[in-house]
């Protein structure tokens, strides 16, 4: 019981949070200062998620060329620059991935 | 049902389309969530409920990991509040490209919002409009016309509805197949692959490449905050130095001379 009540929450919290201002947008208008911040959000908000997911293992900081996902990382940073290209990306991202770990097993 | 007009199929499509290649990085996503879940202690059901209910990785996987260790709901309800904070701001962001729309509309596109399908349809919105910041004459449209607010949410659709039904598959996936998947496969990492790519094309001068990187700096060095809180406070940080950035000298000097006044018309 307390169970489906949790995820219950969990769902009615993520949806207003997701509805917010699409709900309250037109009922005033949002200042200009507020519609210059939104334009920064992607840009914002993606590289906080990206870069501790690379730069940690765990909760600690790993900036060693042992984490394998630093390399590949950068490595798929550059192919995401040039070529535009999502799948390309991941699929360069991954096999660095793979390829440095595996270089790092025959050490 | 004469909502049905709203559909309109070509952006449908076109939406389809371009979320496509991003699937990739969603379905390892939605089978690690599966995964967690269930060997975390949840039961098969409720694990395939919680994805449809919440849908929302990242705290779906917090709040599975609390809900094993037994920690109080509320504990549980603010860390999904933290977690999905930057929810806000991708609606915000999004609101004005729908406030013509019917709220039972609006609705449904909050409840389908998720990070892949912001990114792409705020991205495609934007290749029609005029921007006035240091990215200049940004005017590189497919069609002459741009997209009416029932073709803009017909884009999102077919991106968000994708997303929608591939979590849920992959969720299932990785609930019903378990950790058949070895971990030295890494597939988690096609996640923070997908965020770059998504990232990448949205920087294109001083104040969008120094927005990236002071949140990139301060995600790191405001990880230990609690619930996520990094996060809030890295992004923060970084639309505040992309709004400094464009009102300083930097961004108005390299402002192109142009005449991309009259050339919009």
């Amino acid at each position: 019981m307390t169970l489906w009540l949790t995820i219950l929450g969990m769902g009615m919290i993520s949806f207003a949070l997701r509805f917010s201002f699409i709900y309250l947008v037109g009922k005033f208008e949002l200042p200009a200062i507020v519609q210059q911040a939104l334009q920064f959000v992607p840009v914002a908000v993606l590289p906080a998620i990206v870069v501790p997911a690379i730069a940690f293992t765990d909760a600690t900081l790993d900036l060693s060329l042992t984490n394998a996902r630093i390399p590949a990382a950068l490595i798929a940073a550059g192919v995401a620059w040039r070529t535009r290209n999502i799948l390309l990306t991941i699929s360069v991202g991954m096999v660095a991935l793979w390829l440095w770990q595996w270089g790092l097993e025959l050490r | 049902m004469k909502d049905f007009k709203l559909f309109y199929r070509a952006d449908f499509l076109l939406g389809m389309k371009t979320i496509a290649p991003v699937i990739v990085g969603v379905i390892p996503f939605g089978m690690i969530s599966g995964i967690t879940a269930v060997e975390n202690g949840l039961s098969e059901e409720s694990a395939q409920i919680m994805s449809v209910v919440v849908f929302a990785g990242a705290s779906q996987l917090a709040g599975v990991q609390l809900i094993s260790e037994g920690a109080p709901v509320l504990v549980i309800w603010l860390t999904t509040l933290m977690i999905n904070l930057r929810f806000t701001m991708y609606s915000a962001s999004l609101a004005p490209h729908v406030q013509l729309l019917p709220i039972r509309w609006k609705a449904i596109i909050a409840y389908l919002l998720t990070d892949q399908s912001y990114a792409l349809s705020v991205t495609h919105y934007a290749q029609y409009e005029p921007m006035e910041n240091d990215t200049g004459y940004a005017q590189t449209s497919q069609r002459s016309m741009p997209p009416t607010p029932q073709q803009k949410a017909a884009f999102y659709f077919g991106t968000s509805v994708t997303v929608w039904v591939v979590w849920q598959l992959s969720s299932a996936a990785g609930i019903f197949l378990g950790g058949s998947i070895p971990d030295r496969w890494s597939l988690g990492f096609a996640i923070p692959l997908v965020f770059m790519v998504l990232a990448i094309p949205a920087i294109k001068g001083w104040s969008t490449a120094g927005a990236a990187l002071t949140a990139a700096i301060l995600s790191v060095i405001a990880k230990p905050l609690p619930f996520n809180m990094g996060l809030v406070v890295a992004a923060l940080a970084g639309i505040g130095m992309g709004m400094l950035i464009e009102r300083s000298p930097l961004a108005q000097s390299r402002q192109p001379p142009t005449d991309h006044q009259t050339k919009d018309k």
